[in-house]
């Protein structure tokens, strides 16, 4: 197809012929065109279908705010949905679709929804598909997305990169028209840190759109020698293409850039966006203002746009919308256009002003005081149907009219902080109110000052002002001469008497809904947004809203700033998921941290388990086993035999120092280390402040004056924050340091009744019983020499140790005890055997610190000394925790060994109802015990220690189970602790 | 929202982990007659204002200070930004 509607004088690049495809069809294109002025030019008005009726709709804009002319753009991983086509940079090859249609877009088989537009009303769904409710899952919902949808996603991976990047700077100015140009020569000359950032990938914002002069040059030549020289300036930081997206609290914004979204693909190791956040010591928003369109019926037909669109298309991108067109117009603004595609050669079929008054602005006709008040066109404005000042009918011909109800400031970043904005009736619209984010002012349109000349002025005022402020002695430059023509409004909002008078393009909400909306009862303008959905989805209502809140404020009999306006909230434009992901996807979605036996371990074939951000070895499978269980078995077994070593390095590693070590462990242990001798280990159990158990885990007196705590794994970091808090807000004058060593240390437990005669092959001191018994702690050396820490710990009820060497010799040590092991069949044992083990010794873990247990209920009350103050003795001891029915933790087995005794069961008693109500107790941790043959686990039941032998039933109702069980002991091996011992 | 950190200047509020009202400093007396009541008040009993808060953050990802930040709940406005050890020692918490 030829560009028909391509004429002279853009700022286009003729010699740059771009290809693309719209609907597959092929069209051509010049260089800086977006894909929207493109189809333009090849008389494409239509490029899309409305969201509710299906209505044929062209775009209504040029810029970011557009509602109607949303497209997917490329295919396959890159495939972009709901994109504007009023944005989206033209390149060679752009493949674009159109979105929301069946069948074709001239053919959008929903289009029959537009007849039924009597019964899809305001608040339809909520009123419509009301019962029943297990319809909407299954037969209502699918079938509303189907229909009222937007654009579609490839579920294909997204083969791009998205970064995240920080930047800092003395003044961030945000948009570069005329008024933030201006403010960024004053800022960049003053030798201050700026960024520049605008949305567009041209930049000079409405100088690029209008024929005015600054001083002896076109203001888009100005612009472009601007942003030269800026661009020479090292302290100045163009982002073109980049779109600030929020204000947050202190002078933090939210950027993105869009890197190579006018690419085809992105260059090799470029990301296609870059989410930045910038810390402005200043911020002057230029973010100009909006033109919003007029209320009369079928105002959305292809071929109707906002004036000054048309005025950027003509200007700008050297494209007519049509080669006759007409404006509607309450404002001065409103002849620009005219005159602008006058001297083009474009026929003006008239200008309709609203106002009696209006001036004649070239050589066309003006009516003043007419409106139009109908348009014809199935897919395109054909027709446009106008009353004048006498009341008389005239029908335009043409296929697209400019609208013009004035301008908007754009105050949007004005009001992330929960500013307000202030009505300013000389413009008719809001204007940024006092409030603004800390540091912020604005300038030019966005104040509501809508002349070049104050954008100039106010641009390079407000940035010299904050740049003094700064301590930068900024020079303002002499002005220019440019256009400074005062605005001249007659608010205007719809044409009287019309119904399907669209006001949200995007969201199919015409006059007639707000108005039933009003009789309905909603009266804030929150719940009239809500109710109708005006001003929501991708453009926010930027050119919609103010039209709802006018209609609002004449049928409740309120003024505009009575009615107010919804909250602005953050994002300005939609922003993807990609990049506010950026990086942090699949494995990367967290840092994986791995153990010093890692690489060890894969050459085991270990299955690996996240534990936090840990990767731990859950077992080891050996060659002929078929399922986990008998990898599992085998592990506690070997280990229960001989011997097995298990890498606990992820127990979280405090070291205490100070001559008031000991008086610290005090406060932070509910039981006591005062008395712990030097070469010993206790077990230490943490309470909150609330008398709820927090962790437990174990202390070594190193020294007099030198403790290693160990925490448990998922509690590392929050025991340590703990730990700290207690030493530096409760006392902040004992002598004692903390450092966290978990990732310092490799520490392993090796296990079994063998583990002494594996590790006297390996430690070079004396580990036998009398020289170092049960609970002995020890600096040693190992393999001749190498320094490391002994423990006699034991998890597994076995004889055990856990040995620890600085982490570097990590690997080296694993090999070393394997192969000292070997004559034992010495047997790495994963997490999963850990976890039987400990659960057949009645050791409490993670499931039982469930963060809703006291000591009491753990079986340890005794162990919260009375002789002294700890966190959480003082509440320990209130009555509510302290019943005598109150759950204790037991042992559960099952009557008929072959039963199943499921973890999160509920216990009930043997006879009577299985509810809430009569609940006994419930199961924590449950296992098959390969050294008992049966099931086991441990839970709470209420008054349990008194209840050992009792039979009862274990209810899951969720897996449908119900097993009769007996309460035991929760020491299910070796109960007098007689092979620790040993 | 950045954190004028006393001893680091200015740091990003992501590196801090958030705990809450500055009066968990006052620690109650375990061996008062009231002491129960007063550890009530202590774990469970807050203010909530609209304005000028103490609170207390730990610069977790950072020098693992204990801060004492002042922050105006309704604006996010910080005033002040203090060592919770100072302000331990000052409330009379050295031993």
């Amino acid at each position: 197809m030829t560009q028909i509607n391509r004429i002279t004088n853009g700022q286009t690049n003729p010699d740059q012929r771009l290809e693309f495809t719209f609907d597959g069809k092929t069209f051509y294109g010049q260089g800086g065109d977006t894909l929207a002025s493109a189809l333009l030019a090849n008389g494409q008005r239509l490029m899309g279908r409305s969201f509710k009726y299906h209505r044929p709709r062209g775009p209504l804009t040029a810029g970011s705010e557009e509602p109607n002319a949303l497209v997917e753009l490329r295919t396959g991983g890159r495939q972009e949905p709901n994109t504007r086509a009023t944005t989206a940079e033209l390149y060679d090859g752009l493949t674009a679709r159109s979105q929301n249609r069946l069948g074709s877009l001239k053919f959008d088989l929903l289009s029959i929804n537009d007849r039924l537009s009597n019964f899809l009303t305001a608040g339809f769904y909520y009123k419509t598909f009301m019962w029943p409710a297990a319809f909407w899952e299954k037969l209502y919902e699918p079938i509303i997305r189907h229909a009222a949808g937007l654009g579609s996603l490839s579920k294909i991976d997204d083969p791009d990169l998205y970064d995240k990047g920080f930047l800092h700077c003395d003044q961030l100015i945000i948009g570069a028209g005329p008024a933030g140009l201006s403010a960024a020569l004053v800022a960049g000359r003053s030798g201050a840190q700026v960024i520049l950032a605008d949305e567009d990938f041209r930049m000079g914002g409405r100088l690029n759109s209008e024929t005015f002069a600054i001083g002896d040059q076109s203001g888009a030549d100005w612009a472009t020698a601007t942003v030269a020289e800026l661009a020479t300036m090292p302290n100045v930081r163009l982002l073109p293409r980049t779109t600030v997206i929020g204000a947050f609290d202190h002078g933090i914004f939210s950027a993105v850039e869009r890197v190579s979204d006018h690419l085809a693909v992105p260059a090799t190791g470029k990301p296609r966006q870059i989410l930045w956040r910038i810390y402005a010591k200043s911020s002057l928003l230029c973010a100009g203002a909006t033109e919003r369109p007029i209320g009369f019926e079928n105002n959305d037909r292809p071929g109707i746009m906002l004036a000054s669109a048309m005025r950027t298309y003509g200007n700008r991108f050297g494209v007519a919308a049509d080669k006759r067109v007409a404006i509607f117009t309450n404002n001065d603004d409103g002849h620009r256009t005219a005159a602008d595609l006058h001297a083009k050669g474009v026929k003006i079929a008239a200008v309709v002003d609203t106002r009696p008054d209006a001036p004649r602005s070239g050589d066309y006709e003006v009516l003043a005081g007419a409106q139009v008040i109908d348009t014809k066109g199935r897919l395109g404005l054909t027709f446009a149907e106008v009353r004048e000042a006498d009341g008389s009918a005239r029908t335009l011909e043409v296929g697209a009219l400019g609208m013009s109800g004035g301008w908007n400031p754009n105050v949007h970043m004005t009001c992330h902080q929960r500013g307000c904005p202030v009505w300013n009736d000389t413009i008719a619209a809001f204007a940024p109110g006092k409030n603004l984010p800390v540091g912020m002012a604005v300038a030019g349109a966005a104040t509501g000052a809508f002349s070049t000349a104050a954008a100039l002025s106010t641009g390079a005022k407000a940035a010299a002002a904050q740049l003094r402020h700064l301590g930068f002695q900024p020079k303002p430059p002499r002005q220019p001469k440019t256009e400074d023509t005062p605005t001249n409004v007659t608010p205007f909002w719809y044409v009287q008497g019309c119904n399907r008078a669209w006001l949200d393009q995007q969201n199919d909400v015409t006059v007639k809904d707000v108005k039933l909306a009003h009789q309905e009862g909603f009266r804030s303008v929150e719940h009239l947004k809500r109710y109708t959905t005006l001003g929501m989805a991708t453009d926010q209502g930027k050119t919609s809203n103010m039209g709802g809140l006018a209609i609002m404020a004449e049928l409740a009999g309120k003024s505009i700033p009575d009615v107010g306006t919804t909250i602005f909230r953050p994002p300005y434009t939609p922003t993807s998921m990609g990049v506010l992901a950026g990086r942090s996807v699949g494995r990367d979605f967290h840092p994986t941290r791995l153990t010093p036996t890692h690489k060890w371990a894969e050459e085991q074939d270990a299955v690996f388990v996240e534990v936090g951000n840990w990767l731990r070895a859950q077992w080891f499978p050996k060659s002929g086993e078929t399922h986990w269980r008998e990898s599992v078995d085998r592990e506690v077994i070997a280990t229960r035999n001989s011997v097995g070593v298990c890498d606990v390095t992820t127990l979280g590693k405090v070291d205490v120092q100070g001559a008031d070590a000991a008086d610290f462990l005090n406060k932070i242990y509910c039981n006591g280390f005062a008395k712990l001798a030097v070469g010993k280990v206790r077990y230490g159990l943490m309470l909150r402040e609330d008398g709820i158990a927090m962790d437990d885990g174990t202390a070594a007196r190193m020294a007099e004056d030198h403790f290693v705590v160990t925490t448990t794994t998922a509690n590392a970091l929050p025991v340590y924050r703990h730990m700290e808090f207690v030493r530096q807000c409760l006392y902040p004058d004992m002598d004692v340091q903390l450092i966290s060593t978990t990732e310092a240390w490799a520490q392993y437990a090796v296990a079994g009744p063998n583990s002494r005669k594996l590790l006297e092959k390996i430690v070079d001191q004396d580990i036998s019983n009398d020289a170092f018994p049960f609970m002995a702690c020890a600096d040693i050396t190992v393999c001749g020499g190498l320094r490391a820490r002994l423990f006699r710990i034991s998890f597994s009820g076995e004889l055990a140790y856990e040995i620890a060497v600085p982490t570097a010799y990590g690997d080296a040590l694993i090999r070393r005890i394997m192969d000292a092991g070997a004559e034992f069949d010495v047997t790495p044992y994963g997490t999963e055997a850990l976890g039987v083990m400990r659960i057949e010794k009645g050791h409490a873990a993670g499931n039982e610190l469930n963060g809703t247990t006291t000591a009491q209920n753990l079986g340890m009350g005794r162990m919260v000394s009375k002789k002294k103050d700890s966190i959480g003795s003082t509440l320990s001891e209130r009555e509510g925790l302290n019943r005598p029915n109150d759950l204790r933790q037991i042992g559960i087995k099952p009557v008929n060994p072959a039963d199943p005794v499921p973890a999160g069961g509920h216990l009930m008693n043997a006879t009577g109802p299985v509810d809430a109500a009569h609940d006994q107790g419930y199961v924590t941790s449950a296992a098959y015990s390969p050294s008992l043959g049966h099931m086991i686990a441990l839970g709470f039941l209420k008054d349990g220690a008194n209840q050992i032998g009792k039979r009862m039933r274990l209810v899951s109702p969720l897996t449908g189970v119900e097993t009769e069980i007996e309460i035991a002991s929760a020491h299910f091996i070796d109960p007098e602790g007689n092979r620790l011992r040993a | 929202m950045i954190i004028n950190h006393p001893l680091l200047g200015p740091r990003d509020a992501s590196e801090f982990t958030y705990l809450g009202d500055a009066k968990l400093i006052d620690r109650p007396d375990w061996q008062s007659d009231t002491a129960a009541q007063d550890f009530y008040e202590y774990g469970y009993l807050r203010t909530n204002p609209a304005g000028e808060h103490r609170e207390l953050w730990f610069h977790e990802a950072g020098d693992r200070s204990w801060l004492v930040v002042t922050r105006n709940t309704l604006t996010h406005e910080i005033s002040a930004v203090e060592m919770a050890r100072d302000v331990a020692r000052a409330q009379g918490r050295s031993k």
